[in-house]
């Protein structure tokens, strides 16, 4: 589970689709992993204007990370900066989120991730 | 043969000895290549873009997206959902470059609004038809899958759905479930007529920008050739009294429903009325 499907991924319960607290999953006991990938320069850029950069501090910040700037870059600056690519690509495709819990800020309620792979099948009173 | 949707629910029924004989199966490889392939011609993706598959199984879709070449808009991160551990296991196996969700698309598509370019499905959406509680219906399901993968597709976003109805009435009750939600929907068919047609469900979420005016979905296929579009919707200035054909049985007997009521005398109806007459000459 790359940390960039994390700034994307919302609760499935029903009730939580009108609050803001159901995003972004906050992940707890957390186990991660580092991946060599090639980097996708062009695909950064065009997620660039959709990441949630807010959260994207919020993610990092419990996953560890020392913290994101306050601003988000802007298209042009990312596309000329490599340095900056090379971050973003290894913070966001780089890292997995092998094992662990994904929580909602609304509900409370907790995704298992086991081997990657998150848990978001939901007994039929919750959808 | 049987469909896989007749006998068991998809979890039970995609469980490990099946997952196993899906996915080395070759001939089901090369047939998921080939649909996954035509899936993304008709996405018409330009650049590297983030795509949901939905019901990505053993990632045998996924692999196409990943290992799209530079030249050809490529490659793309993509993230997959299905409801069988079993089917998601052997793509771990495989080594899959997208990220898995074990989720149930027809309890919806838990992403924020506008997250992916495109969307993918082959091979998957009808089993969307079924609905194994008593808890859910059909319609239910496919009602929350169609709003959410609506919600979860950024503005002028297209989603490319293979799949394979039992009947018509499938066909039109997933077609129909998909413009409620909002989509501009079209039917591709590859080979029809013929015992391998395969259905494309091109969806369109909303009025793309870069697609400059006449964003209707047939724009879809316009530059593809090989392909005749059969537009439904377009008919010439309708008749007032609707489509009843002057003269035709229908209308006889409508007329003679209408004299009654009005007192005259009607001879009775039998199985000579309207009857196609003998050609004279």
């Amino acid at each position: 589970m790359k940390v960039l499907t994390l700034n994307f991924l919302t609760c499935a319960v029903k009730t939580c689709k009108a609050s803001s607290d159901s995003f972004p999953l906050h992940p707890k006991d957390a186990e991660l992993v580092h991946d060599d990938l090639e980097i996708n320069p062009q695909l950064l850029v065009n997620v660039l204007p959709r990441l949630d950069w807010t959260a994207l501090r919020t993610t990092s910040t419990e996953l560890g990370f020392p913290e994101l700037p306050e601003q988000p870059p802007s298209a042009e600056t990312l596309e000329a900066d490599e340095a900056m690519l090379k971050e973003l690509h290894n913070l966001l495709v780089e890292t997995q989120m092998m094992e662990g819990k994904l929580v909602c800020g609304h509900c409370g309620h907790e995704y298992a991730v086991r081997e990657g792979i998150a848990n978001f099948l939901l007994p039929s009173h919750l959808v | 043969m049987s469909r896989p949707e007749d006998t068991l629910a998809a979890d039970i029924h995609y469980d490990d000895v099946e997952a196993r004989k899906y996915t080395t199966s070759s001939r089901i490889k090369n047939i998921q290549a080939s649909m996954s392939s035509r899936a993304l011609e008709l996405l018409n993706l330009q650049s590297p873009s983030l795509i949901l598959d939905v019901g990505c199984g053993s990632g045998l879709s996924g692999e196409m997206l990943s290992s799209v070449p530079a030249d050809e808009g490529g490659p793309h991160v993509w993230v997959g959902m299905d409801i069988s551990a079993s089917m998601l296991d052997v793509a771990l196996q495989r080594d899959v470059d997208g990220d898995l969700l074990l989720a149930d698309m027809g309890q919806g598509v838990p992403f924020r609004a506008g997250t992916f370019d495109a969307a993918i499905s082959i091979s998957a959406i009808q089993w969307l038809c079924n609905a194994e509680s008593s808890e859910t219906s059909p319609s239910g399901r496919l009602s929350r899958f169609f709003n959410g993968l609506y919600a979860s597709l950024r503005r002028g976003g297209r989603a490319v759905c293979q799949f394979y109805p039992k009947n018509d009435a499938q066909r039109h009750m997933i077609t129909a479930a998909a413009v409620k939600a909002g989509f501009g929907a079209g039917i591709l068919e590859d080979d029809p007529e013929t015992k391998n047609v395969k259905l494309y469900l091109v969806l369109t979420a909303g009025a793309s920008v870069a697609g400059g005016k006449g964003q209707d979905i047939t724009g879809v296929v316009k530059g593809m050739d090989g392909v005749d579009v059969l537009d439904s919707r377009r008919r010439g200035p309708k008749s007032g009294k609707g489509e009843i054909k002057k003269g035709s049985k229908i209308w006889i007997l409508n007329k003679k429903e209408q004299m009654e009521r009005k007192g005259k005398i009607v001879k009775a109806t039998s199985k000579y009325t309207g009857r196609k007459r003998r050609v004279q000459f």
